[in-house]
């Protein structure tokens, strides 16, 4: 009995042992992966070939040659650069918060959004960017320059940005919806969706309210609930993806989304329109930054500065359709884009736009949990 | 011996797969963000009754309609020709050969505004949408998971030996006499089988009610989903207070049949 428990024992060593080491490898570079149990697989890429860069970002995010006229970026940059490219990808930024703090991974390049930034930067997982790696940064737009979440501009490059809005059923609505109260409007009982997501939801229930999001407190959560327990009644669904569906399809009349997103939803669907409301929304952006436990932080700083090519920004943003923060990426962008208040809103509108950058920790849990509990009251 | 030194590898895969997450899902779920020992977790799990209950709610709703279809088709599967018997089961496997999710979508279009049944329902003059309810979710889920109710109950009707039913009817039951005191008692062990495995993951997913349901059909999956990312204190305990609740269903289906439940 006693050997069998050792042996038990034993193999459960070995079985945790082996998972640890199959964590590591593939967290870490799959060329170098069987180097990764002698312990040091950093120092030994570079001389030889160019090495690889790994880069964890969303999902369906930049331009694989998607469409016939669409170029694929990432192959371009390892043609141009003879860096690997290991692509992997996440759907929220709390998957890449607890990939980075939880599990032993190595990624070069990580594009997490304004709070996710703020939150990183608090905790010290980013490193440090040397800006003379990445001479197109001067392509990027002051306004995009300095970020609220990185005041002193040390560690991120924007990559894209939007704001929120709204997309309605023009054949489906009484007169135009001009603000966000259109959300709360009895004519569209059952037909009305909503943000599935705590953040976009409390903001815009927030500015309903009177209140400037960005700096919000848990009393101001406690009266957007209540706005938001208002609203539950006339709702069709708590939805994110599936707005797409939703509104192509014509299933409901009114939702708000993330501008960029409504572009591409207008493109499958003549009768829907937009609405930029006129008290303004939240500015949102995701930027290029790179992780503490990066191991090529050189071929990361290529990657983030070839994305900043103008042509090859452009690429991305006819294919996303959320704002370029590259300057000089508009002269090669067609001008149904350009002129798109969807994908380019104007400064005087911007200028309207909260960034939600800075909520506290506590708040923001408590945001996520009283957003849950509207959705199961 | 030689069977023990047989079982090594899989005592070894349970231990790291199934016995030291539930170890650490138990220890999750008593202490409070510091990590101290702590109550917290489950008077939070609290605000979330009513989705559990709903969650169990819709889960016994959908077994038990399975049941009721399930049950008469297993019964004519076994009177059929071998044959026919084959293709049947074939058609009944050969939806879950397709993505889980496909199949949710392709609802979704039946019972959407404008979707072939409301247009067909259109001709008489009643016009609506029929997704967003509780009632789509079980429609769903019976469509999901009744194959699992019906293959298990075939199964052990079909092995009833014949022998027993012209016994029975030698001594001069008539037919409902011999459904009542031969056939329905053995099948018993499958239809036992079937409910589990219709149950059990229906009372734990969500996919289904997120597509078809509407705002009021959350299912305690889904929030256990959401309120991990932050808060894996509380989702541990509802995960938890769940896993008791199926315990309990298993144990009550056991009083019912053999050691069959829990196998």
């Amino acid at each position: 009995m006693k050997r069998t428990l050792s042996i038990i024992m034993a193999l459960v060593l070995t079985f945790t042992a082996l998972t640890c080491l199959a964590g590591c490898g593939s967290s870490g570079s799959s060329s170098n992966g069987s180097n990764a149990s002698g312990g040091d697989a950093t120092g030994d890429s570079p001389s030889g070939n160019k090495g690889e860069v790994n880069v964890y970002s969303w999902g369906e995010y930049i331009a694989l040659g998607q469409d016939e006229d669409l170029m694929n970026v990432l192959e371009a940059f390892e043609d141009e650069t003879g860096i690997k490219v290991n692509y992997t990808t996440y759907d929220t930024n709390e998957e890449l918060y607890s990939k980075l703090t939880q599990s032993n991974v190595s990624y070069d390049v990580i594009v997490p959004s304004d709070y996710m930034i703020s939150k990183m930067i608090k905790e010290d997982l980013l490193l440090e960017l040397n800006y003379d790696n990445i001479p197109n940064y001067k392509y990027i737009d002051d306004r995009f320059k300095k970020l609220a979440c990185d005041p002193d501009g040390k560690y991120t490059v924007c990559y894209s940005w939007g704001v929120t809005a709204m997309v309605y059923d023009s054949t489906a609505v009484s007169e135009k919806p001009k603000d966000w109260d259109a959300l709360w409007n009895k004519d569209y009982e059952g037909n009305i969706l909503m943000f599935d997501n705590s953040r976009d939801a409390m903001a815009i229930a927030m500015q309903q309210c009177g209140i400037d999001p960005s700096n919000c407190t848990k009393a101001d959560v406690d009266k957007a609930v209540e706005k938001l327990k208002e609203q539950k009644p006339l709702l069709k669904k708590y939805v994110m993806d599936q707005v797409f569906n939703e509104m192509e399809g014509s299933q409901a009349t009114i939702a708000p989304y993330y501008a960029g997103d409504i572009a591409v939803m207008m493109e499958e669907n003549e009768d829907l329109d937009y609405c930029l409301p006129e008290s303004g929304s939240n500015l949102f952006y995701d930027a290029f930054c790179v992780p503490k436990c990066s191991k090529n932080k050189e071929n990361a700083e290529a990657f983030i500065n070839f994305m900043q090519k103008p042509e090859i920004a452009a690429e991305n943003c006819k294919y996303l359709r959320y704002g370029t923060p590259n300057t000089g990426a508009k002269d090669f962008l067609d001008k149904d884009i350009t002129g798109s208040e969807l994908t380019f809103p104007s400064d005087e509108y911007l200028n309207k736009c909260y960034v939600f950058s800075n909520v506290d920790d506590e708040v923001y849990a408590y945001m996520q949990e009283q957003f849950l509990k509207v959705k199961t009251s | 011996m030689k069977s023990k030194k047989l079982s090594i590898p899989y005592i070894a895969w349970m231990v790291v797969f199934t016995m030291i997450p539930i170890v650490m899902i138990g220890l999750t779920a008593f202490r409070d963000k510091a990590g101290g020992f702590s109550l917290e977790p489950f008077t939070k799990a609290w605000d979330y009754r009513f989705v559990f209950l709903k969650s169990l709610w819709i889960a016994l709703l959908s077994t038990v309609i399975c049941l009721i279809l399930a049950y008469p088709l297993a019964y004519l599967l076994t009177k059929m020709k071998k044959s026919t018997q084959k293709t049947v089961q074939l058609l009944i496997m050969v939806p879950m050969w397709m993505n889980f999710l496909l199949r949710i979508y392709a609802w979704k279009i039946l019972l959407q505004k404008n979707g072939p049944l409301d247009m067909a329902l259109s001709l008489l003059g009643i016009h609506g949408s029929y997704i967003g309810n509780t009632a789509a979710v079980v429609v769903g889920m019976v469509y999901e998971y009744l194959p699992f109710m019906v293959l298990p109950i075939f199964t052990v009707m079909s092995k009833i030996d014949g022998g027993l039913i012209e016994a029975a009817q030698d001594l001069g039951s008539n037919n409902l006499a011999v459904f009542k005191k031969v056939i329905f008692p053995l099948s018993i062990p499958g239809v036992i089988s079937g409910i589990t495995m219709v149950f059990v993951p229906s009372a734990s997913t969500f996919l289904v009610a997120e597509h078809l349901g509407g705002k009021d059909d959350v299912m305690i999956g889904d929030v256990i989903d959401k309120i991990f990312l932050n808060d894996q204190n509380t989702g541990s305990a509802i995960s938890l207070i769940l896993m008791v609740f199926i315990l309990i269903f298993l144990i009550l289906m056991n009083l019912f049949g053999d050691e069959e439940a829990l196998a």
